[in-house]
């Protein structure tokens, strides 16, 4: 069996195990990328690791696609060492406090990815064993990453190092 | 028994202090390697066989800022970054000199972006900026000639004229 077919096979199984929760399916230069909503993400995740052997998370990123409802898009990129398949699952939540199950207890690589989501977007995973910022300093205010974000930054939000050092 | 009798036969020069810690400053610039992107490969080159730093006095490269001179800031400095580097500069030793070595040293360069210190002057003195991206090697040892000009000219003490 071709890879095509194989990756048909499992889309096909998803969608006949998850019915509605799976939403669409597109194929962009080759990659399939499938949305599922945001209560069953979890569950995908891991039915498509235990039955579908997709054992190695490459990795979780966000997206800010700035509209009114479901602003954000979490994206995890998961293959198959197995048969050698890749899926990108995508998922929607929310502007306002926007909350994502984490699949750290999956993949427990996806504790780094997921505090990078975190940092660049303001999106929580609920269940992360240790959700603080990963890049930025702790005390910063903003998730550049936003759209609303402005590329040089906002003056003022981080420090500078005092150069008087007796006054440190 | 007199001073000229006993350094007759003996040979002496004379010299101001200045120019003698001048000169001995100058010929042994330790470099504190700030390596902090690509500009680092380049400063490898610099101390490395090829350029030769040594010609120079300054191959060795101190990575304790108690045991060196001149701090080489090689590569773009982040906000986070720019804490670490500070501290270091804070426990070199007097007298000190900063190299702002490239472009993003300098003025942040092509990182016009939130998390990047807009060159490293923002929060320590720098002596010379090279430009490039990265610069040559060769580029550093003019920067590091530059310093020694300036030290061979520093007074200890400033004469009311």
């Amino acid at each position: 069996m071709s890879k095509k077919e194989l990756l048909a096979g499992v889309l096909d199984d998803l969608k006949q195990h998850f019915g509605d929760a799976v939403l669409d399916t597109t194929t962009h230069a080759g990659d399939v990328q499938t949305r599922v909503s945001l209560d069953k993400i979890h569950q995908v995740c891991a039915y498509l690791k235990e039955k579908h052997h997709f054992n190695y998370l490459i990795d979780i990123f966000g997206a800010d696609r700035f509209t009114a409802d479901e602003r954000f898009e979490v994206i995890y990129n998961i293959i198959s060492l197995k048969t050698g398949l890749r899926i990108f699952i995508k998922t929607w939540c929310p502007e306002e406090d926007p909350q994502v199950p984490t699949v750290t207890d999956l993949w427990t690589g996806a504790n780094w990815n997921e505090r990078e989501v975190w940092d660049m977007f303001g999106i929580k995973f609920t269940g992360h064993p240790d959700m603080r910022r990963i890049f930025l300093p702790e005390d910063f205010r903003y998730h550049p990453l936003r759209k609303e974000f402005p590329l040089l930054g906002i003056p003022g939000s981080f420090e500078l190092p005092t150069t008087t050092p007796d006054t440190e | 028994m007199s001073l000229d009798k006993e350094v007759t036969n003996e040979g002496y020069f004379t010299t101001s202090l200045d120019f003698l810690t001048n000169w001995a400053r100058a010929n042994a610039m330790w470099p504190m390697p700030m390596g902090l992107s690509c500009c680092a490969i380049e400063m490898m080159a610099f101390a490395g066989p090829k350029y030769d730093a040594s010609r120079f006095g300054s191959e060795v490269m101190r990575f304790s800022p108690r045991q060196s001179d001149v701090m080489i800031v090689a590569g773009w400095c982040t906000y986070k970054m720019s804490h670490a580097i500070r501290r270091i500069w804070d426990q070199m030793p007097d007298p000190k000199w900063c190299i702002a070595m490239g472009a993003c040293a300098s003025t942040g360069g092509m990182h016009r972006c939130y998390g990047v210190v807009q060159g490293v002057d923002n929060f320590i003195p720098v002596d010379v900026y090279v430009s490039g991206c990265p610069p040559r090697p060769d580029a550093l040892l003019n920067a590091l000639m530059q310093i020694q000009e300036k030290v061979k000219t520093e007074h200890s003490t400033v004469y009311d004229r």
